[in-house]
């Protein structure tokens, strides 16, 4: 369950971020999460209600945008779109992709008071 | 008008006084929700009647069209169609409750919150202890070598053979994680190497900064060798960056030849893969080929190396892709442009 220790990272990021700029609540945390990242975002949401308690970001909304795969295909010499690893070209139906989009996990925008 | 409920009546006192209208909602409140998840708390609760001292309509029209822009803080599709009620939060458990949550957003004056745009990497921390680490090993000139895997595929047994055969020509230094116990640092120290116990408790990785605080009491020498034992856990320490100059999984032919489909990300990381346990080959069906051919369709860059902890069987090439990788490493420290030649086995021949 590495996405409690995630979790966690992001709560201070987005505390360490409240200090700076001088909010105390947030409403919603907007995230972006690759599709072929190393993140469930249903565990995700699952850690976020217990780290946020007691936090600025507690009863805050988590918004989560998948951002979709890609690779390169070594055959195609192209970037195809891929929906997980170990799938086959959609061009070739070979399997030489070097994934190159969709690890993403990143605080994209918050909603704070 | 006000900024809240946007019902078209500027907004003013705080008991509200410019408001005057009758309070009806009588609208449906239909949440289309995709999801699983239901815990949406509405930041749309202005407490009519107390905060602003009168009722409150929204100047709906008969037909139900409804136009207030509360700052909703749930990014549901939400159909107003009749007879909904404000001040309400759902709750995951099914309760309701309707005095809970941010009192009073209709507060005249108040902003209904601001939109932040913080566009920051949530593996930001760990990878500035990655790339710290990284930073301190290469200014040693020493390879560090994270390996990965799932409990039991051999790796103490791999570490412990390797120092072994390489302690005389090089300095090794170990990092163990485990959950508990330091009984992996204990079988590294037998072997006269410097070893490290971190206990990652309830943790299911080691990260960065447990790297960092090891990097200090083991104190590397230059041109030396770190070996790092992940915690053994084929999912986790995939994502989790410790400043290593390569990530080594290793799979033993006691486990499915179908693993690197099945827990892609570790495959995908590595840049070496050992297939350990070779010398048990003859007494399971473990199709090696299909293995590889598995693992090159996750990571088509991913070398592999068939090994046996027990017999020694690969060992030597090991060493090789460890000694080329030292020696580049040294070239690299020493200014000059790594020529990719080959297996340069031998570190001291660099300088």
């Amino acid at each position: 369950m590495h996405e409690m220790s995630l979790t966690e990272s992001l709560v201070a990021l987005i505390e360490s971020e409240g200090a700076k700029q001088g909010f105390s609540r947030v409403r919603t945390v907007k995230l972006a999460v690759g599709a072929l990242g190393h993140v469930d975002p249903e565990a995700m949401r699952f850690c976020f209600d217990a780290v946020a308690r007691g936090t600025i970001v507690e009863g805050a909304q988590l918004a989560v945008s998948i951002v979709p795969g890609t690779a390169w295909c070594l055959d195609c010499a192209r970037t195809v779109g891929v929906s997980e690893r170990g799938a086959a070209c959609p061009e070739c139906g070979r399997y030489r992709l070097q994934v190159n989009g969709g690890e993403d996990l990143r605080l994209e925008e918050l909603e704070v008071d | 008008m006000c900024t809240v409920c946007g019902c078209g009546h500027p907004a003013t006192n705080g008991d509200g006084s410019s408001h005057d209208h009758p309070h009806e909602h009588r609208h449906t409140h239909e949440h289309s929700h995709g999801d699983l998840r239901h815990t949406h708390e509405h930041a749309h609760r202005h407490s009519h009647a107390q905060e602003h001292g009168d009722a409150h309509s929204h100047n709906h029209g008969g037909d139900g069209a409804h136009d207030h822009d509360h700052a909703h803080a749930h990014d549901h599709s939400h159909d107003h169609e009749q007879g909904h009620s404000h001040d309400v939060v759902h709750r995951a458990d099914g309760s309701i409750d309707f005095g809970a949550g941010p009192a009073a957003v209709h507060a005249p004056g108040l902003s209904p919150g601001r939109t932040v745009r913080i566009v920051r990497e949530i593996m930001a921390k760990n990878n500035d202890f990655a790339r710290a680490n990284r930073a301190r090993l290469s200014a040693l000139g020493t390879l560090a070598l994270n390996f990965v895997s799932s409990p039991g595929s051999g790796k103490t047994s791999l570490l412990v053979r390797a120092i072994d055969d390489l302690k005389d020509r090089l300095d090794i230094a170990v990092v163990e994680g485990d959950q508990q116990t330091a009984r992996d640092a204990e079988r590294i120290r037998a072997t006269g190497a410097r070893a490290v116990q971190i206990n990652t408790g309830k943790g299911c990785h080691l990260d960065a900064h447990m790297v960092a605080h090891a990097l200090d009491e083991l104190a590397p020498e230059p041109r030396g060798l770190l070996f790092i034992e992940n915690v053994g856990n084929l999912i986790c320490p995939a994502g989790f960056d410790l400043g290593e100059a390569h990530k080594v999984v290793v799979l033993s032919v006691t486990e499915g030849e179908d693993k690197p489909l099945k827990y892609p990300e570790m495959f995908a990381a590595a840049d070496l893969m050992l297939l350990n346990k070779s010398d048990l080959l003859p007494h399971v069906d473990f199709d090696v080929d299909a293995c590889l051919a598995n693992a090159l369709r996750i990571n088509p860059n991913l070398q592999t190396l068939v090994v046996s902890a027990r017999t020694g069987e690969g060992s030597a090439a090991f060493y090789a892709w460890i000694e080329a990788r030292l020696a580049r490493l040294a070239d690299a420290h020493a200014g000059a442009v790594a020529p990719a030649s080959g297996n340069g086995v031998g570190a001291g021949g660099a300088e």
